[in-house]
């Protein structure tokens, strides 16, 4: 949807590409989506946990509605969208707060992108976001509950 | 509210769900921390739901997890909406019926909360 009105404003097509900005451009278009899953996921889950108001049979019937394959695959996949929206999202504060940015310099050409001094973060969120998630597969898969 | 308010209540409650949200998926997957789930079986199990239904701590935590998910959640929806460049007038009722929706399911929710606890008691 673009807008006449600024000649630079893409609407939802500028969020598809990166361009020049590298991973972390693509990692807010990830963040935007999994925020929007997990809203969709959490207000079906408002719902769906609200069935124990009604008593143990009602639970018991949404329970075995809830035990198929497909939910705990979905289950899996909510718990992937949290572990990196969550991590990335404490990224995020760290940069807004000024952390892990580097220290601000003097506009002196050639001048030096401070994403090049972001990117330990990044790498650092993203390693314990895969360990989240091989940890959370192996629970919802493999784990006793 | 000021925009300002609203993005640091935004950060805040991130925060918040980083936490409650931390501790609802120990409660749930981790069996191995059994002390909100004394009965044996699924932590699914009605015995289980009920005597976390009936903990204050729970009970309380879950609401104030629940109005922060709506508040942050509803915050970046209102936030990637406008950047889409809609009109003023847009903006200003997207943000009231945002205000509307959430405020019914925060009720929603804190009901379901307060009724499941006050079922167990009737049981």
């Amino acid at each position: 949807m673009a807008n006449k009105q600024f000649d630079n404003h893409l609407g939802i097509v500028g969020w598809l590409g990166g361009g020049r900005w590298g991973v972390e451009r693509y990692l807010y278009i990830l963040h935007r989506l999994t925020g929007l899953g997990l809203l969709l996921f959490f207000l079906m889950h408002i719902f769906a946990s609200s069935v124990r108001m009604y008593g143990p049979e009602s639970w018991g019937v949404a329970m075995a509605i809830l035990k198929n394959p497909v939910f705990k695959l979905g289950e899996f996949c909510v718990f992937v969208i949290f572990a990196f929206h969550a991590l990335n999202g404490i990224r995020l504060i760290f940069i807004e707060l000024g952390l892990a940015v580097g220290r601000a310099e003097e506009p002196i050409y050639p001048y030096k992108s401070s994403l090049n001094n972001q990117r330990p973060l990044m790498v650092v969120a993203m390693v314990l976001v895969a360990i989240l998630i091989i940890a959370g597969g192996y629970n919802t898969f493999f784990g006793s509950h | 509210m000021r925009e300002t308010a609203y993005w640091t209540w935004f950060i805040i409650a991130g925060i918040v769900i980083l936490v409650i949200a931390g501790l609802h998926m120990v409660v749930m997957h981790l069996p191995m921390f059994g002390v909100f789930n004394p009965e044996s079986g699924a932590v699914t199990d009605w015995g289980n739901v009920a005597f976390r239904s009936q903990n204050q701590f729970l009970a309380f935590t879950y609401i104030i997890l629940l109005g922060a998910v709506l508040f942050h959640g509803f915050y970046g929806l209102r936030t990637i909406v406008f950047e889409l460049g809609p009109k003023k007038s847009f903006q200003d009722g997207f943000t009231v019926i945002l205000w509307i929706v959430g405020l019914v399911l925060f009720g929603i929710g804190t009901y379901a909360a307060i009724a499941a606890k006050a079922l167990e008691t009737a049981l």
